[in-house]
């Protein structure tokens, strides 16, 4: 096999003969007719489907069932597309016979880059940061900027099937490859965790079954279709979850937008509503009711750090005050009620000394937030904290959140430019060409998203702050009692100043129910929640499909083919990638299930990551013919180094797991967050590839006119 | 070794390349940095904050869109479309 095919028509077969011709333009033509019939057709059958589901709400069909039949019905088509899709082939196992058009591999990567982050997550984000969320709103689609003109050309012009493949043929040798594959997993197998988690917890929500139940019944729904289909299954399911997940974003939204404004494009008109959050924001700051609710915050806040400077001496005297009160009650014979109220409190006192500390401080934390104008969100129109014109310490903290904000957006986006399942998936369409046309259909097909995201946010935040606080706890809408029994976490009301009437303060709201109780409190029917639980779930597969196929692809075509046995049938190679395939899901099954730490802080490391070890050894690879061997590997060790090393000394959890202690001020380094570790690991990686390129021997011949193929498309 | 054009074919990208860049560096980080200050109110949001929250992404299309446009349309002065595209 030729390392870089001189057509854009896909590489040569090797020994074996192809099961599929390559395509041609006749056949192209068709095939896309094909395809926009096919998934027109589909459209309709699931709109169709869902107003079905909807009429039968209306005869009775109860919650529990919806549920059920969403999530069969979807997890049952994603695997019957896998089952169709189904091939032994390698062109169409790893890169879909290259024969995916523009449009439809927009469509595709659209779905494989929006997670259950970009579904769920974001629209929470934004509806508690305000104008700091935007940061990923832009990082997440100004990166494809650098994947269009840096690498997706190129990356299809090489035409190959992964990642590593171009490190390996282009710095020359395993070590590069190697390099290539461990950062390519480390950061595509952390993402993956997030992604099945998601998926437990959808699925836990819509049926109502356990969340490790859940977690096998999506990864099933996974696995048939990757497992059988490879890119090939993966790509047309990706288009079909697509379709479901933007349908489940916008149908919602737009109702509540005509509710609110009788606009149907909230993404147009949402300013408008953006200007009377703003206002309401002023009067809430300074109601009275709200100040007493404050007040009563920062008495308890002092309270709780008071106590927390000796914990088992303040809570000995708290079991003391309990025990007493109980013995008081009794020698009163006080009513059965106060008695067993007095015995409740002393039973829910923390247990011991360390207890008592973990607890505090989560409660001193609350309640110095909630002790803060707007339960301690800034204004949602307001660009950063602090206040450049005001005190030294507010200038600081308006610095600190600009200089936060800009590198964050750095990261996200040279890590989408990074991360590989998302730059493989340019090497299925047919030509440079399209490969270009490409990216311009899928940043369109991501910004459908992005652009109502921050319009639901604000939609959300009008209705909560004008509709429900103000309200009487006893005429509280139905969502809010059944979120808060759902989980506490996400949703809870505690009337503090006992008035009877619910202040913003009060209210606890945890970002992700800001979509998941969208339908229910635009006053939707329960059919539209059960819709944007199944878009969720296909955000969350469509990634985890990706996500899985570009680790055993890794390890099946760069390590175990390039590395190991070379002379290995093409059946046998798809054969162990989907051997791998299994092994990898289980093991990400696995460590969802247990729950380590901070997920969503993972997948931010992922992002620096990849930024820090990819990005530059992919675009000087390309764009520099003097970088050589040495300069890449060195680049990549260092790039990913400073980025671990900050992450390690700066994150709260990484730091407990090596040990760092000291105040994190002096691991820091200008004040920049841990989740923006990337911003130093980058210009490193560059840095130290350039100077150790120059003064290592040039890359040889041969190299240098890959890259000059890489370049220019050679005429036939 | 290459011909002139392929050479001149390079340094055409590489300019298109770098202009583009430049308005990907103005849009995010130059209005970025100033939003505090773009706080004029456009059609009901900050221009700052719609900037943040839509404009950069329509300028990010704008780049993408433009960048396959040229270079395709180069692609085909030069002779170089692919078969597999079509006449």
């Amino acid at each position: 096999m030729s390392p870089v095919p001189r057509s854009g028509a896909g590489p040569r077969a090797g020994g074996k003969s192809w099961a599929s011709a390559p395509p041609t333009a006749a056949s192209q033509l068709h095939f896309k007719h094909q395809l926009t019939r096919v998934y027109t057709w589909y459209t309709g059958g699931f709109l169709v489907f869902v107003l079905l589901l909807a009429v039968l709400e209306q005869l009775g069909l109860t919650r529990e069932w919806i549920g059920l039949i969403f999530l069969l019905a979807t997890i049952g088509l994603y695997a019957a597309i896998g089952i169709m899709s189904r091939t032994t082939d390698a062109n169409e196992y790893y890169v879909a016979g290259r024969r995916v058009p523009a449009v439809y591999n927009g469509m595709a990567t659209g779905a494989d880059w929006m997670s259950a982050a970009s579904f769920i997550g974001l629209a929470g984000t934004l509806y508690l940061q305000g104008y700091s969320g935007l940061a990923f709103v832009m990082g997440w689609s100004g990166g494809y900027c650098l994947v269009a003109l840096f690498l997706a050309p190129y990356l299809r012009r090489f035409g190959q099937y992964t990642i590593p493949d171009f490190l390996g043929e282009r710095y020359g040798g395993n070590a590069a490859r190697t390099l290539g594959i461990v950062i390519a997993i480390v950061v595509s197998f952390v993402y993956v965790v997030a992604q099945i988690v998601g998926v437990g917890l959808i699925t836990a929500r819509l049926t109502g079954v356990a969340f490790e139940l859940g977690v096998f019944l999506g990864l099933g729904g996974i696995l048939v279709c990757s497992f059988l289909g490879g890119m090939r299954a993966v790509t047309w399911t990706q288009v079909a979850q697509y379709i479901i997940l933007i349908s489940a974003y916008m149908i919602p939204v737009v109702w509540l937008s005509v509710q609110q404004t009788g606009v149907p494009v909230p993404q147009l008109v949402y300013g408008y509503q953006l200007e009377k959050v703003t206002a309401q924001e002023a009067f809430l700051s300074s109601e009275p009711g709200e100040l007493q609710v404050r007040e009563l915050y920062r008495q308890r806040a002092v309270v709780l750090s008071e106590k927390l400077k000796d914990p088992s001496a303040a809570l000995a005297q708290d079991r003391a005050a309990g025990e007493a009160q109980l013995l008081r009650l009794r020698a009163q014979r006080a009513s059965e009620a106060e008695i067993s109220a007095a015995e409740r409190h002393l039973a829910q006192l923390p247990r011991d000394p360390e207890a008592a500390r973990r607890i505090w401080s989560a409660e001193l934390v609350e309640a110095q937030t909630k002790s803060q104008p707007l339960n301690g969100m800034t204004p949602h129109a307001q660009a950063f904290a602090g206040d450049p014109q005001g005190t030294e310490e507010e200038q600081s903290e308006f610095e600190h959140s600009r200089r936060n904000f800009l590198a964050l957006i750095f990261c996200l986006m040279l890590g989408t430019a990074g991360l590989p399942h998302i730059l493989m998936r340019y090497y299925t369409v047919p030509s440079v060409r399209q490969a270009r046309q490409s990216v311009v259909w899928s940043l369109l097909f991501i910004v459908l998203l992005y652009f109502t995201a921050p319009a639901l946010a604000v939609l959300v935040k009008f209705e909560v702050f004008h509709t429900l606080v103000g309200t009487p706890f006893d005429q509280l809408p139905a969502w809010v009692a059944s979120w808060n029994r759902v989980d506490a976490s996400l949703l809870s009301v505690r009337d503090i100043n006992a008035d009877g009437v619910l202040q913003l303060n009060e209210l606890s709201i945890g970002g992700d129910i800001i979509v998941l109780a969208m339908p229910e409190i635009a006053g939707l029917p329960y059919v539209i929640s059960g819709m944007v639980a199944a878009g969720g779930l296909a955000a969350a597969l469509s990634t985890a499909d990706g996500l899985l196929l570009t680790i055993a692809n890794a390890l099946s075509h760069d390590l175990y083919y390039k590395m190991i046995d070379p002379d290995a049938s093409t059946t046998r190679r798809v054969t162990i990638s989907k051997v791998l395939l299994l092994v990898v899901a289980l093991l990400g099954a696995y460590v969802a299930s247990v729950k380590v730490a901070d997920i969503l802080f993972l997948v931010s490391a992922a992002f620096s990551l990849a930024a820090a070890g990819l990005f530059p050894a992919l675009v000087l690879g390309i764009f520099w013919k003097r970088a050589s061997t040495l300069g890449a590997l060195a680049g990549m060790l260092a790039g990913t180094g400073v980025t671990f090393y900050y992450m390690a000394t700066t994150q709260p959890w990484l730091r407990s797991v090596f040990g760092v202690t000291g105040p994190v001020t002096d691991y820091q380094w200008w004040g920049i967050e841990p989740i923006s570790a990337g911003i130093f690991g980058v210009p490193v990686g560059f840095a130290v590839i350039v100077l150790v390129s120059l003064v290592t021997p040039k890359p040889s011949q041969e190299v240098q006119d890959l890259v000059e193929s890489l370049r220019y498309p050679a005429p036939r | 070794m290459p011909s002139l054009a392929p050479r001149r074919y390079w340094r055409y990208n590489l300019r298109l390349t770098a202009v583009l860049m430049l308005l990907w560096f103005l849009a995010t980080f130059g209005l970025a940095y100033f939003a505090r200050d773009l706080n004029f109110t456009f059609f009901g949001w900050p221009f700052g904050f719609w900037m943040a929250a839509q404009g950069s992404l329509v300028v990010y299309l704008l780049i993408v869109g433009c960048y396959a446009w040229f270079m395709n349309r180069l692609d085909e002065a030069e002779g170089l479309r692919d078969p597999v595209d079509g006449a």
